[in-house]
Formats: structure tokens, C-alpha cells, sequence
């Protein structure tokens, strides 16, 4: 034990040992305080990540780059946002109009929120078509499926804080969910509101939760996630590990690059390239390319046709009245057309839950041990197809009013969400696969 | 350090006692946190009697009043709204008021102490939206009843007596809160009179 740290501490002080300027030597010192060069190496400059990552690789940096966009902004607004039930709307409509800039952070906090679902939804569908969740990132998908649920909670209740009509009926529906729990389903719905109605006192534990206890939550769960990725490593598009046995790989077939030695130790690494600069670089790229399409909906369309702000919110709330229309933001729509399919309240409820704790419980129903869509049967494409198309069926149906064809739809819908699941690990078993790359391909 | 042997069971035994009473401190320290999300004093204290002013309220109309936060309609049935609740009777989940969504006093036929006016929660017992009143336009939700009331967040019907009609997601009939006539013209919402 002694002797493996004095290893790595070595490693870390050299650095301090070349004192050829200023800066190195802050470095050094620096070094010998806290793993500053160690932690920079170990996880970004020799960090070895395959070699194929492509398109579907971007989401991740996006999310990242979103979240610390929905920090900035939300600590500006709670500048001049005022949390309470007689001064919210008139603070929002303040910022709009009057705080300089306020409408621009209140635009990049409210597309910021949609854009954050964007990037996840693509990010963890992502991780289903290359099997990203199989063994042994099980951690690592639950993790993410962790900041989907706390991101669901944040987005929530962040739209009750303009305390618009919209704001005001769709947390009256959400709480009331929790009423269809037996038994303490009423006493826990006062609880969550504190007051028999939605109030004042609602909002402000909202806020509280909002911009305190969620976003601390979410930075440790994304700090916790992306720990848990760098020791399993990062799969790819060909769902082969580029970590392979000790001994396995000839010279001649290690890529020439220095990487950190907590990987080579352990491992033979092949067909990976350092994460910095090669995909430093490719995130970048991606940013600038996110950002045209962001800043584009933000200066021109922040409202996006009411699927990112809706009209009723332009209301204040009023507890008397109903908006003729009700919808949630775009991005629960999905699932809030599985709740409003099942003509029962708590087994609609039931149901909509299960929707998305069967997600978490990916990497245990597919039993296949090829990864990636690239490799595996007709069917299992076919199923991830079906799956896409159900999920934007559902979307739209949750975003319309409620017809008898729209139920139907919504109802199919909700049977073939859940076959995916049922398909997956029936066929999984027992799958026709193609042969696996022994390398990564192109 | 001193060098009496190692007892294992004094160790074991010291470590869930410690781990006992501090569980026991760490849970009690939890009380204020999960007790403060209660409804303060001031919220419980809220929920005071609304009086309701019915002399202007035409036949066929809804108006709101607010009582403890929530919108409570006061309706004037028309006799053809009255006549009509009779015929859907066995579209509904619960006709003859069997829950205890109302006080006994209207448990009746149309739940209601005065046949025509109808005094009722306007708060879906779905999830807590409040139910539009379609007056003369509900035919295209429910065929031959011309009137009712449809939840538009999950499309949960009632009737004119706020009965839940079947396969909707509402499970129970529209609350009617506890509500007097102190004359011919004026309601007491939150109140009941004392039964003699």
C-alpha cells in the first residue's frame, strides 16, 4: 500500500521537479496540496476514450453545458423573482419588462429547461441503441435514470413559480397524484402543499426545493454519474470494450498515446484516443452547433408555438377557474398520456409511474450480451423502432385535448410502451446476433 | 494503549448502542423538518363559512364563490336539467350518492337540500381540476344529456348533480360541502345548521 502511493505521488510531483518558470512552479505547489494535475490527467488529458464516437456522443457535454446554463440564469432571476403567491406573476412580468436583459435570462432559463429534456431524451436513447446500460455500466444507467427523475422534479416545479394559470392546474395535478396512493395518499398531498389548496405556501417550498435542495442533488448525481462512467469506461457505437485483458494486445496494436496508468495497469487498452483534445475538440463542436439551434428559439421563438411557454401561463393564476385546456410541458407529455389512457386514477397512476421505473430496470431485462443495434437481430431493430414511434405517439397525444380517438391511441400506445420491455427480454435471452468486431470499426 | 486483550462482544455491544441512540437522535431530528411541511396555524385557520348571495342567480346559471381556497359552484337548475339526470342513472358509478360525498342532509336523488339549486366543490375528484360547466353543449360528450360538467385535464363527466358518470377516470361523485339556507335568497358555504 505504502510503496503504491509513494508511486503515484512521484507521478504527480514531476511537474514541481522541472521548475523552468512561474507557472509550472504555482503547478507544483499546487500539486503537492491537492491531485490537480493527476485528477486533469486521469480523467480528461489521458483519459482513454474509443475511437469511434460519432453524433449520438454529443448529449452528454450538451447536458452539462444546459445545466451550468439553467445555474447562471436561475441565480440572475432569483435576483428579482419574488416568491409568493401575490408577488411571483407581477416579479416575472417585472423581469420581462422592466430588470435590463431580464427577458433574455428569463428566455435562456425557460428554453434552457426544454432544451435540457432535448438533450437527455437523445442522450439516454442514445445509451438504449448501443446497449450502454448492460453489463457492467448497470450503475452508471441508474445514476442517469437518478438525474432524470431529479430533472423531472426540478422542471416541475420550476413551472410553478410564474404562477400562471398553467403553473397553478398543473401542480394541482401532479400533487393530486401522490391522492391516489391508498390509505395516506390525502394526508401526504397536504403535506406536500402545506395548505388544502395550492397556495402561497406551496410556491415557496417550491422555490426553496427549486433553486437550493434539486440543483445541489443534480450536481452530485451528474458528479456521481460521470465518476461511475470513467471507471467502467465509456461503451461505443460498436458495444466492444476498447479495455481488454492484460496481455491480450500486441504491441504494435496499442494506440500511441500516453494514457493515465490507473487505466493501463489494469487493462490493454486498444482503438481509444485521449479524451483531451480529440473530443474536447468534437464537444466544442458540438456546442457551437447546439448553441446556433438554441440561441435561434431563444431570440425567435421562445414561446415555440406554446410547447415551451403556453398560453394559459400569460394568466395568473386563479384557483377558481380551470384553463379550458390543460397540457403539461412537452417534455412529461409522453407519460402524462399513459396517466390520462387507464379510465382508473390509481391504476393510471400506477401505470405511469411503472413507465418510467421500467427504464431503470433496462439493464436487467435485456438479457442479450451483444450490445450495440449495430450487432443484434431484425427484431430487437424492429422493437427499438416501434418504441421511437410509440414515444412520439404518446407525446403528441398528451399535448392535445382528450378525444375518443386520442384515447384509443393513447391506449395502444401504452401497451406497445410496455411490450418493448416485455419483447426485449423474451427475445433477449435467445437472440441471433452477428459476429462481433474483434476491433473497433469505422 | 494498553495491552488488555481485545473484548469483542464489549466492542460489539458499544458500537450498536451508540449506533441505536444515535439513530434514534438522528430520527428525532428529522420531526421539525418533515413536521414544518404541515399546514401552518394560519392556513388551518383560514377556512371560515362564505356567505353566498343567490337572489340575482337566473335559471341555468353557475356562479363560483370561493370557500378554504377552493371554487364552490352554486347552480339554479332548470326543471329539464332535473328531468333529464333520471334517464343516464344507470351510466353511473354511483346514482344513488353511496359514498360519502356529501352530508346525509343531501343525499337524495338530486344531492341537494333545494331541488333546484345544486351547491357543490367544483374539484374533480380525479386529480383536482376544475370541471367546465357545459350548459346545453355536454350531447357530445354524454348522448341525450344535454347538460353536465367535463373535467378537461383527463375528461372525467359528472351530471347536473355532480354524480361521476362511468369509465372516466374520477373514482367518486363532486363533493358538496356542508351548506345552510339562512333565508330564501342567501347560502351559508362551510356551515351546516344544526339538526334539531
Amino acid at each position: 500500500m505504502a510503496t503504491n502511493y509513494e508511486e503515484q505521488n512521484q507521478a504527480v510531483d514531476e511537474p514541481s521537479k522541472q521548475p523552468t518558470g512561474t507557472v509550472s512552479s504555482v503547478v507544483g505547489w499546487i500539486n503537492d496540496r491537492i491531485p490537480m494535475t493527476r485528477v486533469w490527467n486521469m480523467h480528461i488529458a489521458q483519459y482513454p476514450a474509443p475511437k469511434n464516437f460519432n453524433f449520438w456522443y454529443l448529449f452528454g457535454s450538451l447536458a452539462i453545458l444546459v445545466l451550468v446554463n439553467q445555474i447562471v440564469t436561475g441565480i440572475w432571476l432569483t435576483m428579482n423573482f419574488v416568491p409568493s403567491a401575490e408577488g411571483a406573476f407581477a416579479s416575472v412580468e417585472y423581469i420581462m419588462r422592466d430588470v435590463e436583459y431580464g427577458w433574455l435570462l428569463r428566455y435562456l432559463h425557460s428554453t434552457g429547461a426544454s432544451a435540457f429534456f432535448v438533450v437527455v431524451y437523445l442522450h439516454m436513447f442514445r445509451g438504449m441503441i448501443y446497449g450502454s446500460y448492460q453489463k457492467p455500466r448497470e450503475l452508471l444507467w441508474l445514476f442517469g435514470m437518478l438525474i432524470f427523475l431529479a430533472l423531472m422534479a426540478e422542471a416541475f416545479m420550476g413551472y410553478l413559480l410564474p404562477w400562471g394559470q398553467m403553473s397553478f392546474w398543473g401542480a394541482q395535478v401532479i400533487i393530486s397524484l401522490f391522492g391516489a396512493i391508498p390509505v395516506i395518499g390525502e394526508d401526504l398531498t397536504l403535506w406536500i402543499r402545506g395548505d388544502y389548496v395550492i397556495s402561497g405556501a406551496t410556491l415557496n417550498r417550491f422555490f426553496a426545493l427549486h433553486v437550493i435542495a434539486l440543483p445541489l442533488v443534480l450536481v452530485i448525481l451528474v458528479f456521481l454519474h460521470i465518476v461511475a462512467l470513467h471507471e467502467v469506461g465509456s461503451n461505443n457505437p460498436d458495444g466492444i470494450e476498447v479495455k481488454r485483458k492484460k496481455g491480450t494486445v500486441a504491441e504494435e496494436d496499442k494506440p500511441n498515446f500516453k494514457f493515465h496508468e490507473y487505466y493501463t495497469s489494469k487493462k490493454d487498452i486498444v482503438d481509444a484516443i485521449p479524451f483531451h483534445p480529440y473530443y474536447t475538440v468534437k464537444d466544442v463542436l458540438g456546442v457551437a452547433g447546439f448553441l446556433i439551434l438554441f440561441c435561434w428559439v431563444v431570440f425567435f421563438m421562445p414561446e415555440m408555438n406554446g410547447f415551451f411557454l403556453e398560453a394559459p401561463n400569460f394568466e395568473a393564476a386563479n384557483p377558481l377557474k380551470t384553463p379550458e385546456h390543460i397540457f403539461p410541458v412537452w417534455y412529461f407529455t409522453p407519460f402524462y398520456a399513459i396517466l390520462r389512457a387507464i379510465p382508473d386514477k390509481l391504476a393510471g397512476v400506477v401505470a405511469m409511474g411503472a413507465s418510467i421505473v421500467v427504464l431503470a430496470l433496462l439493464p436487467w431485462l435485456d438479457r442479450g450480451k451483444v450490445r450495440s443495434i449495430r450487432y443484434r437481430s431484425k427484431w430487437h431493430k424492429l422493437n427499438i423502432a416501434q418504441f421511437v414511434v410509440t414515444f412520439l405517439i404518446l407525446g403528441w397525444a398528451g399535448a392535445t385535448p382528450q378525444t375518443v380517438f386520442s384515447t384509443i391511441l393513447s391506449q395502444i400506445c401504452t401497451v406497445t410502451y410496455f411490450m418493448f420491455f416485455v419483447l426485449l427480454y423474451v427475445y433477449s435471452k435467445n437472440e441471433v446476433t452477428k459476429p462481433l468486431p474483434t476491433r473497433l470499426t469505422k | 494503549m494498553s495491552n488488555a486483550p481485545v473484548d469483542n462482544s464489549r466492542r460489539r455491544f458499544l458500537t450498536i448502542a451508540t449506533s441505536v441512540v444515535g439513530g434514534v437522535g438522528a430520527a428525532g431530528a428529522a420531526v421539525p423538518f418533515i413536521a414544518s411541511w404541515n399546514p401552518s396555524e394560519r392556513a388551518k385557520s383560514a377556512g371560515a363559512p362564505v356567505e353566498v348571495d343567490i337572489s340575482k342567480l337566473e335559471p341555468g346559471q353557475l356562479i363560483r364563490v370561493e370557500w378554504r381556497g377552493k371554487p364552490v359552484w352554486v347552480i339554479y337548475r332548470t326543471p329539464k336539467m332535473l328531468e333529464q339526470m333520471k334517464q343516464h342513472e344507470d351510466q353511473l358509478r354511483d346514482p344513488n350518492s353511496d359514498e360519502a360525498q356529501q352530508l346525509d342532509s343531501a343525499k337524495n336523488n338530486y344531492r341537494s337540500k333545494r331541488e333546484e339549486i345544486f351547491v357543490a366543490v367544483g374539484i374533480c375528484t380525479h386529480l383536482g381540476c376544475s370541471p367546465t360547466f357545459m350548459n346545453g353543449g355536454f350531447g357530445e360528450k354524454v348522448e341525450g344529456t344535454a347538460d353536465g360538467f367535463f373535467c378537461p385535464c383527463h375528461g372525467s363527466k359528472f351530471d347536473m348533480a355532480g354524480r361521476v358518470f362511468q369509465n372516466v377516470p374520477a373514482p367518486l361523485n363532486l363533493e358538496v360541502p356542508p351548506y345552510t339556507f339562512l333565508d330564501d335568497t342567501t347560502i351559508l358555504v362551510g356551515e351546516e345548521e344544526e339538526v334539531a
